[in-house]
């Protein structure tokens, strides 16, 4: 699984922070995400393609 | 494709149920989710009631959110839309102008940032039902609960003095009340710029540490466009939450078994919230959207220039999205409601929200865990006419 972020998109919502706090973050500037894990562990595959879908702006994709 | 002519006439807001959406919304979305509708300015545009389409179209740029291209789908703010629009009032801005506005806030709303005020707000929250116990009941929640806590956490975020609330929590509910005669919005709009302009001058002069300062500091907004990003939020800011925080405690005071749940249970909290939001849906006109080119919408071709208003409402209450929708079950899986919005424009202080609403829901059943209405539930007003659903006041004893 590897997670792919485009902060041009993001709008920081904070729904994937929210969603998966283990894997994504947002800056401190300007509130846009930061993944802090692109290769997260299988088992919070659910979790991630949650965040993933609930995302507004379409920033985040995930390859399996 | 859907009927061409134009069906639902105007969009429906009186409700026959205090907490369901209008019977014709409900009715519309059984028959087509993306249809017809006549506005009042004569315009044939849309309605759509569905879950997947509304939330298309909210993620689909080719919708425009401009004042000048809106049509009202009620009369009563049909002109509205001929007024030149606020500078930095950006959720009437497309990308990349909304984004240059957005992308200066979106640091002060993170999910981080919103609980490093966890304790502040827990403290708000006490000594809000410190008060109500020393006044005693019967007291009007809203007055004493559901607004000054969200009112208090917005001014001190943004740097607006609580002792100012009289300037503009009126001309606030004047602009959200939809009878408002225009002559009344715009001389509500004057006052409340006057003010916010007095403060940004105040905040040049003497900065402090809060997000008005940050913003006159950082010296890429003019003081114009910081009057209307600073309306924007204090508007914003309090009259959702107050209403959340109102309407749900009637919610749950009618649903015992729902209010226990919140109440004794602390991991059911944060999903009752979601539930909460979807079930009741308080921003209940729109909200609206031009096509900017033809666009399929489900089985609708939407043609460029015309209108189309969502009702949240009805879409969160879609049975292909949220089984059994029509009841309130604060255990049920219900992220990903369109209470918020979505796309670029989902609500800044969504996550600012969530933490009062969890915060304050089970701080007050908790400390009253007989509260009850003090009138019969079909005494309670309702705010049919506001832009923000909620109740004027909520009589409660304990």
């Amino acid at each position: 699984m590897k997670i792919k972020a485009d902060t041009g998109r993001c709008v920081g919502a904070g729904m994937c922070a929210l969603t998966l706090p283990e894997v994504f973050d947002q800056s401190e500037d300007d509130g846009t995400v930061v993944v802090l894990d692109p290769g997260p562990p299988t088992a919070l595959g659910p979790a991630v393609r949650r965040a993933v879908q609930l995302c507004p702006s379409g920033a985040l994709s995930v390859e399996e | 494709m859907t009927e061409a002519t134009p069906r639902v006439v105007t969009f429906p807001l009186a409700r026959e149920r205090a907490f369901d959406p209008p019977d014709e919304l409900t009715r519309c979305r059984a028959e087509a989710p993306v249809q017809r509708m006549l506005y009042p300015d004569g315009h044939e545009g849309w309605l759509v009631t569905g879950y997947a389409e509304a939330r298309a179209i909210l993620a689909d740029s080719r919708f425009s959110t401009r004042p000048e291209l809106l049509h009202s789908p009620i009369a009563q703010r049909g002109e509205l839309n001929e007024e030149p629009l606020t500078p930095g009032f950006f959720v009437r801005m497309d990308a990349p102008e909304h984004t240059r506005y957005r992308r200066l806030l979106t640091g002060q709303f993170t999910v981080r940032r919103m609980k490093e005020l966890e304790p502040r707000i827990h403290e708000i929250t006490e000594s809000r039902l410190d008060a109500m116990e020393r006044e005693g009941a019967p007291a009007d929640l809203v007055e004493s609960f559901a607004l000054p806590i969200p009112s208090l956490v917005i001014c001190e975020m943004l740097g607006v003095p609580y002792e100012d609330r009289e300037k503009f929590q009126r001309d606030s509910a004047v602009l959200v009340n939809l009878d408002s005669s225009m002559e009344d919005v715009r001389a509500a709009v004057q006052d409340l710029f006057a003010y916010l302009h007095g403060l940004v001058e105040l905040k040049a002069k003497e900065p402090d540490d809060d997000l008005l300062s940050g913003l006159v500091a950082g010296g890429e907004l003019t003081t114009e466009e910081l009057g209307g990003v600073a309306l924007l939020l204090l508007i914003a800011g309090h009259e959702t939450t107050a209403n959340m925080l109102g309407l749900g405690t009637f919610a749950l005071l009618t649903n015992p078994g729902q209010l226990a749940l919140v109440r004794d249970d602390p991991a059911a909290v944060d999903n009752a919230v979601e539930e909460l939001l979807r079930y009741l849906s308080i921003v209940h006109i729109g909200p609206t959207r031009t096509a900017l080119a033809d666009v399929m919408v489900g089985d609708a071709l939407i043609r460029a220039g015309e209108a189309v208003t969502l009702s949240l409402a009805a879409a969160n209450r879609d049975p292909g999205r949220f089984e059994g929708g029509d009841t309130l079950d604060v255990t049920r899986p219900a992220h990903g409601h369109l209470s918020f919005g979505h796309g670029i424009h989902q609500c800044l202080g969504q996550q600012l929200a969530r933490i009062e609403m969890r915060i304050a829901y089970p701080a007050l059943l908790r400390r009253f865990p007989n509260l009850r209405l003090a009138v019969p539930a079909r005494e309670v007003p309702l705010r049919s006419n506001m832009a923000i659903y909620g109740v004027h006041r909520l009589p409660v004893l304990w």
